[in-house]
């Protein structure tokens, strides 16, 4: 018992304490200045704003292959039930240059599209398109369960008094897994955030254009600008202190819903 | 308004068809399942879900393999066994071989602790586990400087003691146990709060030591959780890019992981090379996938 809170204390808490503590250190007026600065403010909004729009197209697209994979009985289901795994197990470093190389123009995809006029590697749309990749397990595994325990009766029911497909999907279904999707999207919404590895190689990186908040912080680390490296990470700290909150309230609400622990 | 005969054979005939054919379509809606979509809602659900997962996931998988052999075997062949790559492929295994090790003897201590013993603020230390997942793997990074970097807390101590961590391998090594820190602890849990105390108790009652009873009794009942969490654990520690990447200043051929020598060949305009690196990372990701799905049988199951 001891033991393990020591060794916790060692390995979590006492380092992320030290990063409020050297926050502590900074005036307020400095910490204002640094993180309303328009490159901070920039690198901020775009790693929030992409993560959301990236963890919504996974709340759809997530929804349909969990759909496809707990209700349907199709040649290479297994096969693709495993493929979803793969944004987890993947090193972020390999998926981020995977990613460039085949949105690049000279790439399979890239190509594609760059007589369409679409640009994606180097550009926001590449950042956004890294984070869908990391965040699609997540809407899939946390709802598969919920989806698979639901009660035949249920839908049943609902067919016997004469609902449609349609009705039944929106009124027995969707509600008991609500709490179950808004808990991927969450924790989509929170990886994507702090996501690194996979985003700075297709990224392009331009200050004001497509750098995001973490590429932030180690630019400021490597200047030794570390007031500013660890103003910006106690910002983004809070927001995943808040995400993780959220998601841990979403759980206790599924639980009392479903009896059943994501 | 007509008149109702009191007895009309012909009225009954046709009550009772109805009734009969309204019998029959209800046993053939119980062949036909409630829960079936009509088809074209089907293939088009599925065909969409293979689309997305075949464009995000499965196209740059491939092409990680594709692009390591684009140059050709010999340029394969050459970057593995290149001495920076030598030293980058053990390097990783050091870190990753310790942090499992590490996270490992933790995750059961703690595991112990919360699932066979009652004591205040359990929930919250349940919680304080997965901190780590929520919080960015740069950040994960950037706390160890702040601690012991040159001008962190420790920084002036250690310098004068001659004690490098950060730019060295013990700062790698406490970047990724940091990371990977919930991964085992975790599978154990939830696993030994269900399995409760009692098989402990009756070991004990028959006179086996704690430590006995430990390896006894607690260990064979939780080892293919352990071994999940494990795989996993040394999944990501060795992949892990974003922490280690702040502490370990990069030099090729010292603290240099395979995740970091992928990106210094890649930005180096090498790209035959960061792909045939990143393709022994992908096999390994392959293979963790595909132990993983055979562990999980072996897991009971709630």
């Amino acid at each position: 018992m001891g033991v393990s809170l020591l060794w916790l204390s060692l390995i979590v808490l006492i380092p992320l304490a030290a990063l409020f503590a050297k926050t502590a250190e900074l005036s307020a007026a400095h910490f204002i200045e640094i993180i309303t600065s328009r490159r901070v403010l920039h690198a901020l909004q775009l790693s929030f704003a992409l993560s959301f729009a990236a963890a919504a197209v996974n709340l759809v697209f997530g929804t349909l292959v969990v759909w496809a994979l707990v209700r349907y009985r199709f040649p290479g289901r297994r096969l693709f039930d495993a493929i979803v795994d793969i944004p987890f197990a993947l090193p972020t470093a390999v998926a981020g240059i995977a990613l460039t190389n085949l949105y690049a123009e000279s790439g399979w995809i890239g190509s594609l599209l760059a007589p369409l006029g679409i640009q994606v590697a180097f550009t926001p749309l590449g950042i956004f398109v890294a984070l869908v990749f990391i965040g699609l397990p997540f809407v899939v595994r946390t709802v598969q369960p919920v989806l698979e325990d639901l009660e035949k009766e249920l839908e049943e029911a609902a067919a016997s008094l004469g609902a449609s497909r349609w009705t039944i999907f929106c009124r027995v279904v969707l509600p008991s897994i609500v709490p179950a999707l808004l808990t991927g999207f969450a924790l989509a919404l929170a990886r994507a955030v702090g996501e690194y590895g996979s985003v700075i190689f297709i990224a392009g990186n331009l200050p004001n254009v497509s750098e995001i908040a973490p590429l932030l912080i180690v630019i400021r680390l490597q200047e030794f600008r570390y007031a500013d490296a660890t103003a910006i990470a106690a910002v983004m700290l809070v927001a995943s202190f808040l995400l993780l909150f959220l998601i841990n309230t979403l759980q206790r609400w599924s639980e009392g819903r479903t009896g059943k622990r994501l | 308004m007509s008149v109702v005969p009191l007895y009309d054979p012909a009225a009954e005939m046709e009550i009772g068809v109805t009734a009969a054919t309204a019998h029959a379509r209800a046993t053939q809606r119980r062949k036909v399942d409630v829960r079936d979509d009509p088809a074209w809602v089907r293939w088009t659900i599925i065909s969409v879900s293979i689309a997305f997962l075949g464009i995000f996931v499965v196209l740059p998988l491939i092409n990680v393999f594709a692009q390591a052999f684009a140059k050709g075997i010999a340029v394969y062949v050459d970057a593995l066994t290149n001495a920076e790559t030598l030293a980058a492929i053990r390097l990783t295994l050091a870190v990753a071989a310790t942090s499992v090790v590490l996270n490992g003897l933790f995750g059961l201590t703690a595991a112990w602790a919360i699932a066979k013993f009652e004591f205040r603020g359990k929930n919250f230390l349940i919680t304080l586990v997965d901190l780590p997942f929520s919080v960015s793997p740069v950040i994960a990074g950037l706390v160890f400087v702040l601690l012991f970097g040159l001008q962190g807390l420790f920084g002036p101590w250690l310098a004068a003691h001659d004690v490098k961590i950060i730019f060295a391998f013990p700062g790698i090594l406490l970047a990724t146990i940091f990371v990977t820190f919930p991964f085992i602890v975790r599978e154990l849990i939830p696993l030994m709060q269900e399995q409760g105390t009692e098989e402990e108790e009756a070991a004990v009652s028959l006179g086996a030591s704690g430590l006995r009873t430990f390896v006894r009794v607690t260990l064979p009942n939780v080892k293919w959780a352990l071994l999940y969490g494990v795989l996993i654990c040394n999944a990501r520690a060795m992949g892990e890019f974003g922490a280690v990447s702040v502490v370990s200043g990069h030099i090729r051929g010292e603290t240099n992981t395979m995740p970091l020598h992928i990106e210094a060949l890649y930005e180096g305009y090498q790209a035959a090379p960061a792909f045939a690196v990143a393709s022994l990372l992908a096999l390994l990701a392959l293979v963790t996938l595909i132990v993983k799905a055979v562990l999980e049988k072996r897991i009971p199951k709630d």
